[in-house]
């Protein structure tokens, strides 16, 4: 679906012709990244980080085949294979510091898309499937990640895999089963990391099917954008084709001049140095942390020091945990005002830069942190903050606040007044 | 054509293929699900024996069970004193020493090496390492304290270290598992 406006695939090439009866892919490229499709004019630079996730997507999946080409997955050699990789695989240090550092560079991207999401509601009707859709992706991330960390085999990797399979002998009755029976085992070993390579490599492949469904879902209404405000007529939006384009390409360029960066100076600063020593099943790293993309949901899992009424302490960590994301599920319909955009939201906003965004800071530091005091005293407070902001502070502000004056639509937000608007060239010729 | 009443034909005949889809359904999930399972050289018994002669009191050593690490500690007079001092009703995991250890033998405490909050390795069995604030266990990922009958008394763990099941073959040996 689009706007009416839309500039219409006329194929004029007899081949293009042929192809379009037969299978009318240029049509679905034209009308979804191409000049059929129009987009608001006054998107952001947070609007780029969409297309950044798919970048990232791509150099994972690409540098991703290659690694494997280079592994094997089995206990006694995962770790010498991976160091194979890095000294003597020609040009395999760039493709293993290229997959570690492009997860790295993912979740920094997809932080910030989800970060536009939460300020701009971005997640508010009619988006919401968008937005469904995009925390099944996340959730696929983390899974994919946390699989992908283990796979090296090293101290980190081993340990990691024991403590996050942990969380699931948290369960009651059934859970020390289930622990095995996702191991295959008692602790990790050959059964747990022939598995986890199986997945690693299959669950990219589903996490592109679900893009694919995001951005179909996502075509249907269109892009939002800063105000917030929908589109109301054809002096509000640009085609994609050159436009948007363009300022996607800016932005894969600036973002490959950032990653290069850190992938060529900086390649171990995000590891952990414990990882490139092999596993051991019988001693325990001294301070065992996650990947610092989980920090936050590490932190909160850490939280938890003391039974909860019935509910053991390991229970409710691993319940706040997973229940710290499947909350957003509920996003869309916990915050009921009609004022999507955050810019137009005093109180909201309010609560967004001085409430959520330090809660959010404290966890990411806290999780990387060692249990001891006082950074679990702070994780507590602030998962404490964390959850009443979803759950209390925000479905309060959506029904007391009094939202500032919208603009009449984004042409006005843009020029001051919508008769000021002139079609561009390739809209105008159409029109 | 006459009415059919009741169960007609092509009712039964729909039944029956759904029933049968769905039981062949089950069959195919189930060595699906099931292969995940530890497998058989995995679970084919494994038992451990440790000669335990060499430790002292005060001393502890770790052994692997099962690849897992196992604590083998020899505790002083004093440690049992502290253990038994402790009153039941303040334990998260009520247990005396003398359930956790065998008889006649309560100076050997002998559990899994494997914290009961998400399985890591506690400190406190080897050479120079920390042992908490209760002077048995302390297990530095999420902060679990063990007292000295390496029952838990602070932290997220939900239960005591588990004891696994072993038996003294001569005052020298134990077999574990």
């Amino acid at each position: 679906m689009s706007f009416p406006w839309a500039n219409e695939y006329k194929p004029s090439h007899p081949f293009m012709k042929w192809m379009d009866e037969k299978l009318p892919l240029p049509r679905l490229v034209y009308n979804s990244v191409g000049s059929g499709y129009p987009v608001p004019r006054n998107l952001n630079y947070f609007w780029n980080f969409g297309i950044l996730a798919l970048v990232c997507l791509t150099l994972q999946i690409v540098t991703g085949i290659v690694m494997a080409m280079h592994y094997a997955a089995n206990a006694q050699v995962a770790f010498d294979t991976v160091e194979h990789t890095m000294r003597d695989v020609n040009w395999g240090w760039l493709m293993r510091y290229a997959h570690a550092n492009g997860a790295s560079a993912f979740f920094v991207v997809i932080y910030i898309h989800i970060f536009r999401g939460f300020f701009y509601g971005s997640y508010k009707a009619p988006r919401e499937m968008v937005w469904l859709l995009g925390v099944v992706i996340f959730l696929l991330m983390m899974a994919t990640a946390f699989m992908g960390y283990v796979l090296p085999w090293g101290q980190m990797s081993f340990w990691g895999a024991k403590v996050i399979t942990g969380l699931f002998s948290a369960i009651p009755l059934v859970g020390e089963p289930i622990q095995q029976w996702l191991l295959g085992g008692f602790a990790p070993d050959n059964a747990a990391l022939n598995r986890f390579f199986s997945l690693h490599y299959l669950l990219p492949f589903v996490i592109v099917g679900v893009v694919i469904l995001h951005i179909w879902a996502l075509h249907i209404p269109g892009s939002s954008n800063p105000t917030g405000v929908e589109v109301k007529s054809e002096s509000d939006t640009i085609p994609f084709y050159p436009y948007y384009i363009a300022k996607d390409g800016w932005a894969v360029g600036a973002f490959a001049f950032l990653f290069c960066a850190v992938l060529f100076f900086f390649p171990n600063a995000l590891g952990h140095p414990d990882n490139y020593i092999p596993a051991n099943p019988m001693s325990t790293p001294a301070h065992i942390v996650p990947e610092w993309y989980f920090w936050p949901f590490y932190a909160i899992l850490r939280a938890f020091t003391q039974d909860f009424f019935f509910i053991p302490a390991k229970l409710m960590g691993v319940l706040a945990m997973f229940g710290s994301i499947l909350v957003w599920f509920f996003l869309p319909w916990l915050d009921k005002s009609p004022v999507r955009s955050g810019t137009y939201r005093p109180m909201f906003k309010k609560f967004f830069w001085f409430g959520l965004i330090p809660a959010m800071a404290v966890l990411f530091y806290c999780g990387g942190a060692p249990a001891e005091e006082p950074f679990v005293m702070l994780s507590q407070i602030a998962s404490l903050y964390y959850f009443a902001h979803f759950l209390i502070i925000l479905p309060i502000v959506s029904a007391i606040e009094k939202p500032l004056p919208l603009p009449y639509s984004i042409t006005e937000s843009v020029l001051g007044k919508d008769e000021a608007a002139q079609l561009a060239p390739a809209q105008t010729a159409t029109a | 054509m006459a009415e059919e009443v009741g169960v007609r034909r092509r009712d039964f005949i729909n039944i029956a293929a759904v029933s049968a889809a769905g039981v062949a359904g089950v069959g195919v999930v189930i060595p699906l699900v099931s292969q995940m399972s530890a497998s058989a050289d995995v679970l084919a018994a494994s038992s451990t024996e440790v000669d335990i002669s060499a430790i002292q009191p005060g001393q502890a050593i770790k052994a692997v069970f099962r690849k897992q690490p196992v604590f083998v500690r020899n505790l002083t007079p004093q440690e049992i004193a502290e253990a038994n001092a402790v009153p039941l009703d303040t334990l998260r995991d009520p247990q005396t020493l003398a359930e956790r250890t065998k008889e006649g033998k309560e100076n050997w405490l002998i559990t899994m090496g494997v914290c009961t909050h998400l399985g890591c390795v506690p400190l406190g069995a080897g050479e120079g390492e920390t042992r908490g604030e209760f002077g048995g266990y302390f297990c530095p990922c999420h902060g679990s304290y063990y007292d000295t009958a390496a029952r838990i008394r602070k932290g997220p763990a939900p239960t005591n270290l588990e004891v696994p099941e072993y038996e003294f073959t001569s005052d020298s040996v134990v077999k574990i598992g």
